[in-house]
Formats: C-alpha cells, sequence, structure tokens
C-alpha cells in the first residue's frame, strides 16, 4: 500500500522534469509515455522505490565495507558516535536523578534547566559543540557524541527519576525499621525498583542519541557517517542517496532499539518483574 | 518520669503518648492520651476500627512516627534511639518482598543492610525459614509462592537479625480464613519457641483473644485505650481453645469495649 503510493508520487513529482524535457525537445508526450520516464531518473524529485532500495543494496552489500561510498562504513560511523553519546547520556541521565532524588536544592533546581535544554535548537548548539571542543583538541568521534548525549539524556533524567522514586511507603518504611542508610536504599531498593522505567527511557534515548550523532555530522563539514552522506547528497543532488541514507538511519534505529527490548526483556524476567 | 524506665522495667512503656496529624483540613489527633505498659514475652493486640490510632501507634513505636507530646519508652531507650539500634522487627500488612530476589534473598537483606558476615547470613536464613516452616523455598521466588507463604517469608526476614520486639501491623489481613488460621497458630508457636515480645494489630476479634497474653482495645476519633484486658488464657492454646467458655468471654468483653468506644465517640 505504501509502496503503491510512493509510486504513485514518484510519477506525480517526476513527471514535470519529464515535460521540461520534452518541450525543450519540441516533442509531446502522452501520459502513458510519462510514466516509464519517471521511473529511473539520474536526480528524481522522488526517487522510486527500487531505485531506493538498489542504492541501498548496492552501497551496503556491493561493495567492500570499508569504502567511503559503502552506508556500512558511513553506518558504522554514525553508530559508534551514538553509542558513546548514547552511554554518555545515560550515565549522566543516571547521575542527575540519583542527585534530584537526594538533594533537595537540586531536586528543585535541575529540572527546568533540563527542560530547558531541550528547547534549543540542536543544529544551533551543534556547530559551536563542534567548534569549542576543536579549538581545545577534541576532534572526530567525541564532539558527535557529545551532541547525541545532549539529547539522550533528557529521557534517561525523567524516566528515572520516576523510577527511583516508585518504591511505595512501605518499602522505605521497612528500610528504615532496619535503619538502612540513603545509599543502602538507593542500592538496594531504588536502583533496582527503577529498571522497568530505566529500559523505557533506554528506548527513547538510543533513538535520540542517533538522531544527535547524525545531526552533529550535518552542520560540521563532516565527512564520514550517515549526517554526512546526507549532507553530500543534498550538494550534488543526489536524491536516490539521500533516500537510501534515510533509510540506512531508519534500519540502524530499529536496530538499536531492538537490541535496547531485548536486553530489557532478558533482564527484567531474571530480576521476576516481566509483565 | 523518665529515670523510672530502666532495662528492668517494661520493654514498652508509653505516657500520656499524643500524635496529632496535621492535615489540609486542620489538625487530626490520632493518638489521645495513650499509656500502656508492655512487659518482655508479652503478646499484645491491639484491636479497634480503623482510625483508632493502632497502626499509628505501632508505628510510633516503631518510630515511623513521632508523637507530638509523651514519653515513649522501648527497650529502655527513646523509640528513635531503638529503631537505630534495631531493637525490633516490623511486619507489614503486605509481604513487600523484593520480586529481584529470592526468599533467601530476602531475608537476607536487613542482614546485608547491618553487615551480617556471608556465613552468618546463611546461617540465619536458614534457621529462621526451617522457623516458618519454609525450609527448602530458599531458592524460590515470590512470585512462586502463595500469599500465605509470602507474608510467612516476610516474619522470617524480620526475625533474621533476632531482635527482641516484633510488631505486626495487621500481616494476615489480606490473607483468607483457612490460611490465617494456620498463621495464627504458627505464630503462637513462633512465639513459645523465641519468646519475643510480640505487638500484634488486627481487626478481627477472635483473632486478638486467640493470640494474645494482653488485649488492648481503642476507638476512634481521637484514637484512645479504651480497655485492656489481660487474657487468663494459657499460653497452649489449640485452635479449638476458641469454643471455650473462658474464650467466649473475653471475646464478649472486647465486643463490648468497642461498641463503648463507640457510643461516646
Amino acid at each position: 500500500m505504501i509502496i503503491a503510493l510512493w509510486y504513485a508520487g514518484s510519477v506525480w513529482l517526476n513527471a514535470q522534469w519529464v515535460y521540461d524535457q520534452a518541450g525543450r525537445a519540441g516533442e509531446t508526450v502522452s501520459f502513458s509515455q510519462v510514466v516509464p520516464r519517471t521511473m529511473n531518473q539520474d536526480r528524481p524529485v522522488l526517487p522510486t522505490p527500487h531505485q531506493v532500495f538498489w542504492e541501498l543494496g548496492k552501497s551496503t552489500l556491493g561493495m567492500a565495507p570499508s569504502s567511503k561510498k559503502s552506508l556500512i562504513y558511513h553506518g558504522w560511523v554514525t553508530i559508534s558516535a551514538t553509542l558513546l553519546g548514547f552511554a554518555i547520556g545515560t550515565a549522566f541521565g543516571i547521575l542527575l536523578a540519583v542527585g534530584i532524588i537526594h538533594n533537595r536544592a537540586m531536586d528543585l533546581s535541575v529540572m527546568p534547566w533540563a527542560i530547558a535544554s531541550q528547547t534549543i535548537p540542536i543544529l544551533a548548539i551543534a556547530p559551536m559543540i563542534i567548534v569549542v571542543l576543536s579549538s581545545v583538541g577534541v576532534q572526530g568521534l567525541v564532539p558527535k557524541s557529545i551532541i547525541s548525549a545532549f539529547l539522550s539524556f533528557f529521557p534517561v533524567l525523567v524516566g528515572m527519576v520516576k523510577g527511583l522514586r516508585s518504591p511505595d511507603q512501605m518499602q522505605l518504611d521497612l528500610l528504615a525499621t532496619y535503619n538502612a542508610s540513603r545509599g543502602q536504599a538507593l542500592w538496594k531498593l531504588r536502583l533496582p525498583s527503577s529498571m522497568p522505567y530505566l529500559f523505557a527511557s533506554l528506548k527513547v534515548g538510543i533513538a535520540a542519541s542517533l538522531v544527535g550523532a547524525i545531526v552533529g555530522e550535518m552542520p560540521t563539514g563532516a565527512v564520514a557517517g550517515l549526517g554526512a552522506r546526507l549532507l553530500s547528497g543534498s550538494y550534488y543532488g543526489q536524491t536516490v542517496q539521500i533516500w537510501a541514507a534515510l533509510f540506512a538511519a531508519a534500519i540502524a534505529a530499529a536496530g538499536l532499539v531492538m537490541i535496547v527490548g531485548g536486553v530489557e526483556r532478558v533482564t527484567l524476567r531474571r530480576m521476576g518483574m516481566a509483565r | 518520669m523518665k529515670d523510672t524506665i530502666g532495662l528492668s522495667g517494661p520493654i514498652i512503656e508509653a505516657r500520656g503518648v499524643n500524635l496529632v496529624f496535621e492535615t489540609s483540613d486542620g489538625p487530626v489527633q490520632a493518638l489521645k492520651d495513650v499509656s500502656l505498659s508492655v512487659s518482655k514475652g508479652e503478646f499484645v493486640s491491639f484491636i479497634g476500627p480503623s482510625g483508632c490510632g493502632k497502626t499509628t501507634f505501632l508505628r510510633a513505636i516503631a518510630a515511623l512516627e513521632t508523637p507530638t507530646s509523651g514519653v515513649l519508652a522501648v527497650n529502655g531507650m527513646g523509640a528513635e534511639e531503638a529503631r537505630k539500634s534495631r531493637a525490633y522487627g516490623y511486619v507489614f500488612q503486605a509481604a513487600g518482598l523484593y520480586p529481584w530476589r529470592t526468599i533467601a534473598g530476602n531475608v537476607s537483606l536487613p542482614l546485608e543492610i547491618m553487615g551480617f558476615s556471608k556465613a552468618e547470613q546463611a546461617a540465619r536464613v536458614e534457621r529462621v525459614l526451617e522457623l516458618v516452616e519454609l525450609k527448602g523455598f530458599g531458592r524460590k521466588f515470590p512470585w512462586q509462592l502463595s500469599g500465605g507463604m509470602q507474608q510467612r517469608a516476610s516474619i522470617a526476614r524480620a526475625l533474621a537479625f533476632d531482635a527482641d520486639i516484633l510488631l505486626m501491623d495487621e500481616p494476615f489481613g489480606a490473607l483468607d480464613e483457612i490460611v490465617r488460621d494456620r498463621l495464627n497458630e504458627e505464630v503462637l508457636r513462633l512465639w513459645n519457641r523465641t519468646g519475643k515480645t510480640i505487638c500484634f494489630v488486627t481487626h478481627s476479634i477472635p483473632e486478638a483473644v486467640y493470640l494474645s497474653t494482653k488485649i488492648v482495645v481503642m476507638s476512634p476519633r481521637p484514637g484512645r485505650i479504651t480497655d485492656v484486658i489481660d487474657s487468663p488464657l494459657p499460653r497452649e492454646r489449640p485452635l479449638d481453645i476458641r469454643d471455650s467458655r473462658e474464650f467466649i468471654e473475653i471475646a464478649h468483653r472486647v465486643r463490648e469495649g468497642l461498641r463503648a468506644g463507640h457510643a461516646d465517640a
């Protein structure tokens, strides 16, 4: 159904170019002559599905993964930045959440800042992060990861604050009767109880990380990565390449979310918390 | 007054305890002028309708609530100090076992927190699980056990660190009659074997009379003690003692006390 709509859209959007070409050559074309000529244009407005999937296939399976044209190469560049950013963002989100739970001043002050940080357009701040970090000699993977972490810490923070507060009063009273310290309460009760919340946040966070890594590659003149691929495609009017890179990004996102989902299932089942 | 509360005295002593909760509808007097003394080895039940402050009083003993005024001593010290010295085990209405720990893991939770050695933990877990007749269930997870067994595990958890006092807040309130009868027998046996002082909150008259050496009848608005009954029943109590004349007489007196509390409320 989607594929059929897509073909219809391709014909509709690419037809103009066919009419223009024909007009310049002084011919007139009927609709049935137009349709085949919209299918395999070099620079279509909207590439057809088979063009995109053929490009996707060619640039993944059709060449060595180390080639500069391979989407596996570019995908890996982006995913490695994503994973590092995700790790930083998750650690940062958890630390902030722990701070919020244990410190009244942080409870009152951190959340508004965290929300404000997410309203900053990432496209505006990404070049500045790159510039600032490169001026202190940090380049390559790390700046992209920082941008990625900037997007992914927020869902983790929100989820973990909720999760760490999820034990009910009775559970906290029980620990009070043991005269347990706050550290013990955190370690033995709050962190384990927050696991379902953490995983829900991680799924949002990993997708946000990928977006962050791609965005981090776009305004910065990066030469490798899915973002760089999108950008060079748009420079040279390579719409097929753009769409192939978009699909690669979507597939990567789906894969990453599935991995988190798998870890979640195994962990929660082993913890006896599976629903 | 405080100097009379020594180690040789009662294990729990309350004198003129008042407790007022500040709510958005104004202050609520949860406990009014409550005085009570509990000797070592007694089994005391607190009975009354909801809102009579029986749970609040138990929580005050456990230092989970702080009295607004009055003196409350546990084990010869203030309630808060007693909590810090881990003078009591507390059993809540729900078992509240951690789903991510095995039964043995749950029972050793307080032992880990209190810093017992691994070997000591294992030995104690073994011993208390046997005491509550859950021997062999240590490796099971809570969801694999019935509600009654879970509550027994939570009793084992409260016993694990060998506090002299056991505070139980309607521990069998959520269980059915048949399971409750069995657990009542078990608690009595446990009390006989360990010699602990038990404070037990309930709203069941037969449960209170069957278990207790002392029954404290409370009434609401404001929460206060209306009657304290010392039970003449022997320590050994088979279930069918509940058909005896003494049992029915005490139950009758408890019922009268509850009704009187209602009349002048």
